[in-house]
């Protein structure tokens, strides 16, 4: 899922700096999962905007609210008069979610509270590790399940680097050796000799360095 | 042109005769400044075959390696270029080594390069289009295959000699012959290897290489290296991934009145010991901003003089 964190609290009050009406629309799906934008974490935000105003001396109208999903258009458009009377919109959704309802009401501020940090796995409570960075041709079936595009920090086809200590990478000791875990991998499952190939040059047109892309299914158009 | 030489750099003509070679390492400055590799050369030229300049070694930008090439060959030495994948796409590598070959320059070696967290610009952007056994292909291909990476024909291919890095100390162990010999199967003509301090261990790697064949495939330049003190020693044993440095040589620089002067004693041992070693075919001297040190251990390794090429 898309996993995202929290912007520190002082950037966000200096996002809604000089407004009063204030609505913040959750998100039900992802970062509910994840913890950072769901409905409890909008009355968490909305708690601390409310006593950080007072200690100022001064007024807000914080108004709470959280949607199935702000990446659809279905439930964002529901709300409309919802957030009618609000003079900017706080958005704890990931980037999709903000941009989709920056979309639908190009009238409002709507603006971001969470930063979105990647497609993530939580391999225990609260640890999001990065998957997948949609690079568009998945080659996972030649790396025994551990892509190396994105979890490799050079996204080296022919890996490891030099820098691979005791399964860790060089970049930061938190960081495994996608490699050393490929190896392993496919060791264990008697398919070493695959990572005697030469893989060739990545065609990356197909990721994101070709463009922001455009899928069409074909199959859901109407 | 000698149809069997690849590039007829001097490197290359001496170890197809069976040389044990020299070579050294120059890290340009961190500035505009000429003089910095003026110095460097006087210090180096005669005591070494051919020498790398660093490719903003460590992700800290320095005078890049091809304009430090071009100055060296000026001043009379043979230069091998080092290109790292970390700044620049496959458009780019393949520009720069046109470039470079067109100015005279002759060695190329191929990494995949440190990451930029390490440097003094941790926030850029990295490119990584390709890794270091695809550079090799690609410019194994525009020299043999005359072709650019997407295909296209070239008219005029460079006249290089390619080299890679292998690291023996680094994991996964049992994995890096295998990694050789991918290197081997791209194109590459020589290998440069990690600094070796375990020789034990370089022995064992070296075992493997030519059980594999590889030594009769590809040239290999053991890299070895003084070190200055025991704080260096510790730095490198705990802190430099894929670095390997026994206990017992952290000792003896302890043991020792002077550390530097022990260093280099070290590394003239070293450097005896592997010029034993079946498939070594010579040595790549790294004198992290001690350059001077090179004359010195050259000389009691009982390596002068340079043969011609």
């Amino acid at each position: 899922m898309i996993v995202a964190e929290r912007k520190p609290f002082d950037e966000i009050k200096e996002i809604i700096k000089d407004k009063k009406n204030i609505t913040i629309i959750g998100c039900g799906t992802c970062v509910t999962i994840n913890q950072t934008g769901g409905e409890k974490e909008v009355a968490i935000l909305a708690s601390e905007l409310r006593i950080a105003k007072k200690l100022d001396g001064d007024s807000v109208n914080v108004k709470q609210l959280t949607i199935q999903r702000q990446c659809e258009r279905e439930f964002v458009e529901e709300i409309s008069q919802k957030i009618e009377q609000a003079d900017v919109v706080l958005s704890m959704a990931c980037g999709v979610g903000v941009q989709t309802m920056a979309g639908i009401y190009p009238d409002k501020l709507i603006f971001p509270t969470l930063n979105t940090i990647s497609m993530a796995f939580p391999d225990k409570p609260g640890f999001f590790k990065e998957m997948c960075i949609g690079c568009g041709n998945c080659v996972l079936c030649e790396y025994g399940g551990i892509c190396p595009i994105t979890r490799c920090s050079k996204s080296m086809l022919n890996g490891p680097c030099g820098g691979s200590r005791d399964g860790k990478c060089e970049v930061d000791p938190d960081i495994e050796c996608a490699w050393q875990l490929i190896v392993d991998k496919l060791k264990k499952q008697g398919r070493l000799d695959i990572l005697t190939k030469i893989k060739p040059a990545k065609d990356w047109s197909s990721s994101h360095h070709g463009g922001p892309r455009t899928l069409i299914i074909e199959e859901a158009e109407i | 042109m000698n149809k069997e030489m690849k590039s007829e750099s001097n490197l290359e003509k001496l170890l197809s005769r069976g040389e044990f070679v020299v070579t050294a390492e120059l890290g340009p400055p961190k500035g505009a400044n000429i003089n910095t590799i003026i110095n460097k050369v006087k210090i180096l030229k005669g005591f070494c075959d051919a020498v790398n300049i660093t490719d903003n070694q460590t992700s800290i930008v320095r005078m890049s390696s091809i304009a430090s090439a071009i100055k060296i060959i000026q001043l009379g030495m043979e230069p091998i270029i080092q290109m790292v994948t970390r700044d620049r796409n496959r458009i780019a590598l393949q520009s720069d080594l046109i470039g470079a070959a067109a100015l005279g320059v002759k060695n190329v070696l191929c990494l995949t390069g440190d990451h930029q967290s390490f440097g003094n610009h941790p926030s850029s952007k990295n490119v990584f289009d390709v890794d270091s056994i695809q550079l090799v292909k690609m410019f194994k291909d525009m020299r043999d295959e005359h072709k650019f990476q997407c295909g296209e024909e070239m008219k005029h291919p460079p006249e290089i000699f390619i080299g890679a890095a292998a690291n023996p100390f680094a994991d996964p162990f049992d994995f890096r012959p295998i990694r050789l010999a991918k290197k081997v199967n791209a194109g590459v003509d020589f290998i440069q290897t990690q600094l070796v301090y375990n020789i034990e261990k370089f022995k064992e790697y070296m075992k493997k290489v030519r059980e594999m064949g590889l030594h009769k495939k590809v040239y290999i330049l053991a890299g070895v290296g003084p070190i200055k003190s025991v704080g260096m020693a510790k730095y490198m044993q705990k802190n430099v991934a894929g670095m390997d440095v026994p206990d017992k040589i952290v000792e003896r620089l302890k043991k020792s009145k002077d550390a530097k002067e022990e260093g280099i004693n070290i590394c003239v041992d070293i450097i005896q010991e592997i010029k034993e070693i079946e498939g070594v075919s010579g040595v790549h001297i790294m004198a992290i901003a001690w350059e001077e040190a090179v004359p010195i251990i050259v000389e009691k390794t009982g390596l002068l003089p340079r043969p011609k090429p």
